[in-house]
């Protein structure tokens, strides 16, 4: 166990997360859509389809396939970012699909396109788990075949304490080691890591216990997710009512 | 809902309802759905705002950056408005370069606040070579029509909650200092865009998606009010049909009306 050299600027426990918020059905137009925060980072996904895939050449006859976007909304960060994916939105794009990939049916629809979009309101840290947290649920919302929700977050290393669901105070942190921030996915009812993703430097034996702190702050994160999609099931029973 | 292409046969009902003053949702043709404003909805945006009018859902934010003046406004700060229809909004937004509805509206609601000297841009030099320019950024979160009239409600909200950086010693901005002072505004001038639409002989205001993709063209107003003078600050005219002298007139009648009616909600959020 690493000795705890640092003091979280929040208050939290080292194993804390930040107080999340989470609620399915955000976008009306969409198939399937809801909203994820982790504290001052929000993220909102939006899922459209299966829907056919063209043009035509890019659709494969043995299955939908995934496509994500991730991106900042342009006032969503300190410095004001250009409109349009930039080759960071890009990578993570890429690694949001590759982080729900594991769990998706696709092959009940060939020659279809299931289209992911993920923005973020508001950034403090975390956006790309909080994206993907969003995501899964909305796939889920969309009724999308699968077989788990996937649940994300994001586990740091100050110096040599190792705390969970950096802030962006936190991630900018520079004494000792500094900070390396450890983004994690996986399956919510299964040891199955579906995004592992840093920058910085960690001993291997971190990286193992960094793993196991995130599943403990994953099945927090995944009752969180359940309970929104339940709430979402039960006032839309409600609703048909009136 | 993946395609949400109007069929000809919609777009026939909707033109029968509409001359007979009906709509599928039960409202008049120039009522306008009910609206909520929330302001600060991005922590890190200088000023931020959410609108929900009907299903329609756009957020609005602030950003201020340093920058030089434009040669042909050395006295001035800038403004510089953007808007991007993201593809998580509609079924119909595609990524991508802007089509000409992504173009036109962040121009359109630019032209009303622009013109109607809202920000007072004088107030926003800091020294000759170095000014303030603000961005406005819009983004649909859903797009279920009249998304021009939506996003302008939203960024006079979010101008109006707008605050001004602080410098460090430097002169750069210092993101860790907290924001005293409000951005530079012209008192009471709030510029409100309206958009009406035309399908056969009917003239309808805040049409669904649906009611303003059936509709064949389209005029959209900015206007404020100084005093007890109103004042159009910016008119386009989109689309292939044309609006007759009376349309105009009876427009006219109707946008003061409307001004007043949509300025009093939107006080609540100011």
């Amino acid at each position: 166990m690493t000795k705890e050299t640092f003091k979280r600027p929040d208050g939290r426990k080292l194993t804390e997360l930040r107080p999340m918020i989470a609620k399915a059905g955000v976008v009306p137009n969409a198939d399937g859509s809801a909203m994820f925060a982790f504290g001052n980072t929000i993220a909102i996904a939006a899922v459209y389809g299966p829907r056919l895939l063209h043009p035509q050449h890019m659709q494969d006859p043995s299955t939908a396939i995934l496509r994500c976007n991730y991106d900042l909304l342009s006032f969503s960060v300190s410095d004001r970012k250009k409109p349009g994916p930039n080759r960071r939105a890009q990578e993570i794009s890429k690694v949001t699909e590759w982080a729900l990939l594991p769990v998706l049916e696709l092959k009940e629809f060939p020659n279809t396109v299931i289209d992911v979009q993920v923005y973020i309101i508001q950034a403090d840290a975390g956006t790309r788990t909080a994206g993907i947290n969003a995501a899964s649920m909305a796939l889920a919302h969309a009724g999308v075949p699968m077989r788990d929700l996937v649940c994300s977050v994001a586990v740091g290393k100050m110096d040599k304490t190792l705390v969970v669901d950096l802030t962006k105070e936190e991630e900018d942190f520079e004494e000792g080691e500094g900070a390396t921030d450890f983004a994690v996915a996986k399956v919510a009812n299964s040891d199955e890591f579906t995004l592992l993703q840093l920058d910085g430097k960690i001993e291997p034996e971190t990286v193992k216990e960094i793993t196991r702190l995130a599943t403990k702050a994953c099945k927090e994160i995944y009752d969180v997710q359940k309970k929104a999609l339940k709430d979402l099931v039960e006032n839309g029973k409600e609703d048909k009512k009136k | 809902m993946s395609s949400m292409d109007v069929t000809n046969l919609t777009k026939e009902t909707i033109r029968k309802l509409f001359a007979v003053g009906k709509r599928f949702d039960g409202r008049k043709l120039t009522d306008i759905r009910h609206f909520e404003i929330s302001a600060g909805v991005s922590n890190k945006a200088e000023g931020s705002a959410r609108i929900k009018i009907g299903k329609t859902e756009v957020i609005v934010g602030v950003k201020l950056s340093l920058g030089e003046p434009y040669p042909d406004s050395k006295d001035k700060g800038n403004l510089t408005v953007s808007g991007d229809l993201l593809p998580l909004a509609s079924p119909r937004f595609e990524q991508g370069p802007p089509g000409f509805s992504a173009i036109e509206l962040p121009r359109l609601v630019d032209r009303a606040i622009r013109e109607s000297k809202m920000i007072d841009l004088g107030k926003l030099v800091i020294d000759k070579d170095k000014v303030w320019t603000v961005f406005l950024d819009i983004y649909p979160i859903n797009d279920d029509g009249n998304l021009i009239d939506a996003a302008s409600l939203a960024a006079v909200v979010a101008l109006s909650e707008a605050k001004v950086p602080e410098l460090d010693k430097d002169g750069n901005i210092d993101h860790d200092a907290k924001p005293k002072k409000k951005l530079p505004l012209t008192d009471e001038v709030a510029p409100i865009s309206f958009s009406f639409f035309k399908l056969g002989n009917s003239i309808v205001m805040d049409p669904t998606r649906e009611e303003e993709e059936a509709c064949d063209s389209r005029i959209t107003f900015g206007i404020s009010k100084k005093g007890k003078q109103y004042l159009i600050n910016s008119c386009q005219k989109a689309g292939q049909e044309i609006f007759t002298q009376e349309e105009i007139d009876k427009i006219m009648d109707l946008l003061p009306k409307k001004f007043d009616e949509v300025n009093e909600k939107l006080k609540k959020f100011l």
